[in-house]
Formats: structure tokens, C-alpha cells, sequence
């Protein structure tokens, strides 16, 4: 195994998950477009299954726990690959959060055990792959300077608010490689994105509600709280400067933008702030076409406010 | 930000009197309250043991009560009623009857997982929080909740095909809840997706909704998950002795039926 992490994320198995194959999909697309502009290698994996969101948890934590570790399992014995990338927050916690079950509860790690037996796959041992977010991969693969020096055009004082949302830093005891010093990932401040963005060009406004939560595991069933929490964050991104709130996650973004719809619909509250999945920034920034990035997929229709700023 | 806790002085528990003389000191009307007291005897003893017997719940003996959670939570500063710190106390105490008053806005809880971030004990608790909903559900004190509702919709499509087709899990989840699918809102949604879309990737989405995709070889990962779900649905009803209570009122009834 290369111990340059630049080299090793080079060629990663690649786990889209549910939403990116849905509402998620111009996150997909820009994903993999992002992917072939950079030379970076996402090999999808074979038939994956859900990783069990954000519901199977409730219903039962070990079934969350088993969905996640097929996934890591077909990862290191149908591909024979050591890192896996999740672009979706909610694909992302849950293989680190099984990764970190299997390796510190027994009951857990029994009761995986017992169904992979059943159902006949491999079982998997911890420490055998690396789970990683998009934005870990980027950071790690490009890294700012590479990007710089990437970048056409690029995106040119674009006021943007990075948000983050809950799990991609929450809660802390399954990401052991963040706040482990200057270059790692902050759960209390998330800068990742705001990092490549900056490369980018984009001047990253002062946002208070990064990792403030959108309400997305209830945005259908308890919809009012949901659309107060989106509101939240929408105003405090306006009220910092932002044009534009770049995600990283397919259920904040799909989200806020259902909320930022529901607001104006059933509170008569308008917002303005426009909604983009940083890969999609990312690739206007590298000379990647609107249509290849999927711009026209979002909800929140930006390609004024881009065109206007010269982004595209 | 200060903890918003609430008080615990209930409004039907303040008393005024119109003539009232203690000591040689006339204390009549409001400008001094007096509050009824009252002896709490109703304890049920088992309610931790119960709680922590629930997946999530397992680790409500820790809690020393600081308040991080309820002070980082995000309900709580929509809704001040919303009070982790306050339902973990009452659990721990046993005050059921309590607890039972707020009932109805438990299951509110949406996983952000702050509470679990700053807690210093290592109480989890967001899990505690899902135990607490299980529990008000499995004891039939509420109905089942529209998130839970939502969890199990979602997660039998998992459990049956591997993976998830938004568009047939929304339809589901409408139906069973007994909602309009022809909300405002998402109509709306609708409208200003269509505008933009090229057809080739309607129809593609249409496709995925009617096919609805699922994993190859999935077979057998869906029968142990059915099994496994099965399994511990029964050990949660033993656990809150629910099954016993099932099985006194069969043999109840058919004794009543036999005599």
C-alpha cells in the first residue's frame, strides 16, 4: 500500500448510494465529471446495497450497521480495493461508523458477523478499507496548489457559504483522523471545502451555521421544523454576503432546496441565495461545461447568477 | 447560550387566594403565588431498565445531568419543551406520568447528533432520545409517529430490494400517512425541476420509478435482515414485558370463552 495519500486516492472505489442515482443526481454527474477532468480513477462499486441512511437505524442499528459493512465488504473482497469514496454525507457516516462498530463492539461486530453468514457474503474485517468523503478525496488527490494551477477562468469573488450539515463531522468518536492537527478536518469548524473553493477563486463569506442541521431526517414527516431550520441557515448565508450556499451532501442540498420552496409557499418568505453542489462549482472553476456538471438538474436555478458573474 | 430549561412549575399547580391571613399577614390575591404541593408516589421503578433495554438507550446510567445536550440541541431552540437533559432525569427518576406529558413531541428528535458531540459522559443522547419515541410507541401511550412511519416504509424497501427509489418511497410513505401526494409545495418542487430537465433524463428517472432498481444477489441478505428484524422486534416486547401482557389477555379471553 503507497503511503503518499495523493497516490493511493488516485484510483478509488467509487459508492454513489441511493440519492446520487435520484435527487441527487447532478451530484453524481459532476462527481465523475470532476473525476475524468482531474485523471482521477472512481471505479463503482459492484452491486451495492443501501447503507441504511439515516431511517434503518431506528428501525434497528445493527441492520444499519450490516447494510454499511457489505458495502466495505464487497469494497476489499469483490474489488480488492483499500479505499472507498462516498460523496453523500449520509453514504459517508454510516461506513465510518460501521467501520468504527465493527472494530469497538463486539455485539455489533457478532451480529454482522451472523448475517453476512446467512445472507453469503465475505465477512469484513475492520482496518481493511478506508472510507472517505468527496472532499477528503479532492483535498488529498488535487490539493489546493494542483487546483490552482488547474483552474480557468475559475469563480472570480463568487460569495459563497460552505455548509457542511450534521454528518460529515457528527459525532466525533467515528472520524478518528479529524482534529488530529493543522492539515486534518475540524468537526467544530469543517474548512475543506472552504479550502478548495478559496483555490478555486470563490471568497467564502464568514458562516456561522456550517454544520447547523437542515432537519433532513425529517423533512417530509415533520416538515414545519424542517422548513424553520432551512430558513435559519438561508437567512444567515444572505445575511453573511453569500450568492451562493455550496453543499457536499445530496440530502441538505435536495434539502434546502425543497425547504427554500416550502418557505416561500406556506410562510410567504422569499430567499434568494442560490444552491450548488461544490463538485459543480469545482468543475465551472476547471472549464467544465454548465451541462456536464448538471446546473440545469438543480432546483435552485443559478445559471443566471453564474453567467452573470462570468463563472460560466 | 444559556440552557433554556423550563420551569417546573405547571400553571394548574399555582394557587391564589382571594382572603387569606398566615401568620397575622394578609397574603390574599396575586401578588404573592403559592404553589399546591403534591406527592409524587407513581414511581415505576423499571422505566430506566426498560429504556436502556431499547436499542440507543443503553447508556442512560451515565448521565449526570450538565445539560450539554439539551443546551447544544436544535429542537430545543425551535421548541424550549423539547428537553433531553430534563426526559433523561425523569427517566432515570422513574417519573413516568412526567414524561408522559410530553409525549407528543419526543419522536421530534432529528438525529443532528449534536447532543451526542458534547456530551461528556458518553450518554448518546440522540440514541436515548429514539428509545424514549420506541418505547411511548411499544407501550401504545402515542400512535406511531410520522418519522417512524417513515423509517419503516424506508427501510422494508431496503430490507426487500437492496436499495432505494425516492419516488416510490415519497408515494409510500404519502399513502400510509394518509397525506395528498398534490401538496403545495411539492408541486412546486415538481414545476421548477421539470422546467430545466432534458427529456432523456425524465424518462430514465421514470424508468428507475417504475422498474424501482435493485441489488443483484440480494436475496439472502434480505432473508437473514427479515429474520434478524423479526428476532428483535420480539426481544424488545419481552424486554418491556409486553408479551406476557399479550399472552395474560389470550389466556383471559379464551377462559372467559371456555366458561
Amino acid at each position: 500500500m503507497p503511503e503518499n495519500k495523493a497516490d493511493r486516492y488516485r484510483r478509488v472505489a467509487y459508492y454513489p448510494g441511493c440519492a446520487l442515482e435520484g435527487t441527487g443526481h447532478a451530484y453524481n454527474r459532476s462527481t465523475r465529471q470532476l473525476g475524468k477532468a482531474l485523471g482521477l480513477d472512481l471505479v463503482e462499486v459492484p452491486d451495492w446495497n443501501c447503507c441504511g441512511a439515516m431511517e434503518a437505524k431506528n428501525v434497528d442499528p445493527k441492520v444499519q450497521t450490516y447494510l454499511s459493512a457489505r458495502v466495505l465488504s464487497l469494497t476489499a473482497n469483490r474489488m480488492g480495493m483499500d479505499v472507498v469514496m462516498a460523496p453523500c454525507n449520509g453514504c459517508y457516516h454510516n461506513l465510518k461508523k460501521a467501520e468504527h462498530d465493527l472494530a469497538n463492539d463486539p455485539g455489533s461486530a457478532e451480529v454482522v458477523a451472523r448475517l453476512a453468514r446467512k445472507a453469503g457474503d465475505p465477512a469484513y474485517q475492520p482496518g481493511e478499507v478506508e472510507t472517505v468523503h468527496a472532499l477528503e478525496w479532492l483535498k488529498a488527490a488535487i490539493g489546493e496548489e494542483e487546483l490552482r494551477r488547474r483552474v480557468r477562468g475559475g469563480l472570480k469573488g463568487l460569495k459563497v457559504a460552505n455548509y457542511y450539515g450534521c454528518m460529515y463531522t457528527r459525532p466525533r468518536h467515528i472520524f478518528p483522523e479529524k482534529d488530529s492537527g493543522p492539515a486534518s478536518e475540524s468537526t467544530a469548524k469543517p474548512h475543506f471545502m472552504d479550502d478548495l473553493l478559496a483555490a478555486a477563486g470563490a471568497e467564502n463569506v464568514e458562516f456561522a451555521l456550517k454544520t447547523a442541521c437542515c432537519g433532513g431526517a425529517h423533512t417530509l414527516s415533520d416538515s414545519d421544523v424542517s422548513t424553520h431550520l432551512v430558513l435559519n441557515i438561508l437567512q444567515a448565508a444572505e445575511a453573511a454576503g453569500a450568492e451562493v450556499i455550496a453543499t457536499e451532501c445530496p440530502t441538505c442540498h435536495s434539502g434546502l432546496e425543497l425547504h427554500q420552496v416550502r418557505a416561500e409557499k406556506r410562510l410567504g418568505v422569499r430567499t434568494g441565495v442560490k444552491i450548488i453542489y461544490f463538485t459543480q462549482l469545482l468543475g465551472l472553476a476547471l472549464g467544465l461545461s454548465p451541462r456536464k456538471v448538471g446546473l440545469h438538474e438543480n432546483v435552485s436555478d443559478a445559471r443566471e447568477l453564474l453567467a452573470a458573474r462570468g463563472v460560466t | 447560550m444559556p440552557i433554556h430549561e423550563q420551569s417546573l412549575i405547571r400553571p394548574e399547580d399555582l394557587r391564589t387566594h382571594d382572603q387569606l391571613v398566615v401568620d397575622g399577614v394578609d397574603v390574599s390575591g396575586h401578588w404573592s403565588t403559592f404553589i399546591h404541593s403534591r406527592v409524587v408516589s407513581d414511581y415505576n421503578e423499571e422505566l430506566q431498565e426498560q429504556i436502556a433495554s431499547l436499542p440507543g438507550g443503553e447508556h442512560i446510567h451515565r448521565c449526570w445531568q450538565c445539560g450539554s445536550c439539551t443546551n447544544a440541541c436544535t429542537v430545543n431552540a425551535i421548541n424550549p419543551d423539547f428537553n433531553p437533559r430534563f426526559w433523561i432525569y425523569l427517566v432515570r427518576m422513574g417519573l413516568e406520568s412526567e414524561l408522559l406529558r410530553d409525549k407528543e413531541i419526543i419522536w421530534q428528535c432529528v438525529s443532528c447528533n449534536k447532543c451526542t458531540y458534547v456530551c461528556p459522559r458518553d450518554v448518546f443522547p440522540e440514541g436515548v432520545m429514539k428509545a424514549l419515541s420506541h418505547w411511548l410507541e411499544l407501550k401504545g401511550h402515542t400512535r406511531k409517529s410520522p418519522a417512524m412511519v417513515f423509517d419503516e416504509v424506508f427501510t422494508e424497501q431496503v430490507i426487500q430490494r437492496g436499495r432505494i427509489e425516492e419516488g416510490r418511497l415519497i408515494r409510500r410513505f404519502f399513502a400510509r400517512t394518509g397525506q395528498a401526494l398534490g401538496q403545495d409545495w411539492l408541486v412546486e418542487m415538481a414545476r421548477r425541476l421539470l422546467r430545466h430537465l432534458p427529456l432523456g433524463l425524465l424518462t430514465r428517472m421514470g424508468l428507475a420509478s417504475l422498474r424501482a432498481p435493485r441489488t443483484r444477489g440480494w436475496s439472502g441478505a434480505r432473508d437473514a435482515l427479515n429474520e434478524y428484524v423479526q428476532e428483535q422486534s420480539a426481544a424488545h416486547r419481552r424486554a418491556l414485558g409486553l408479551s406476557e401482557l399479550i399472552e395474560t389477555a389470550r389466556q383471559d379471553a379464551s377462559g372467559a370463552s371456555g366458561g
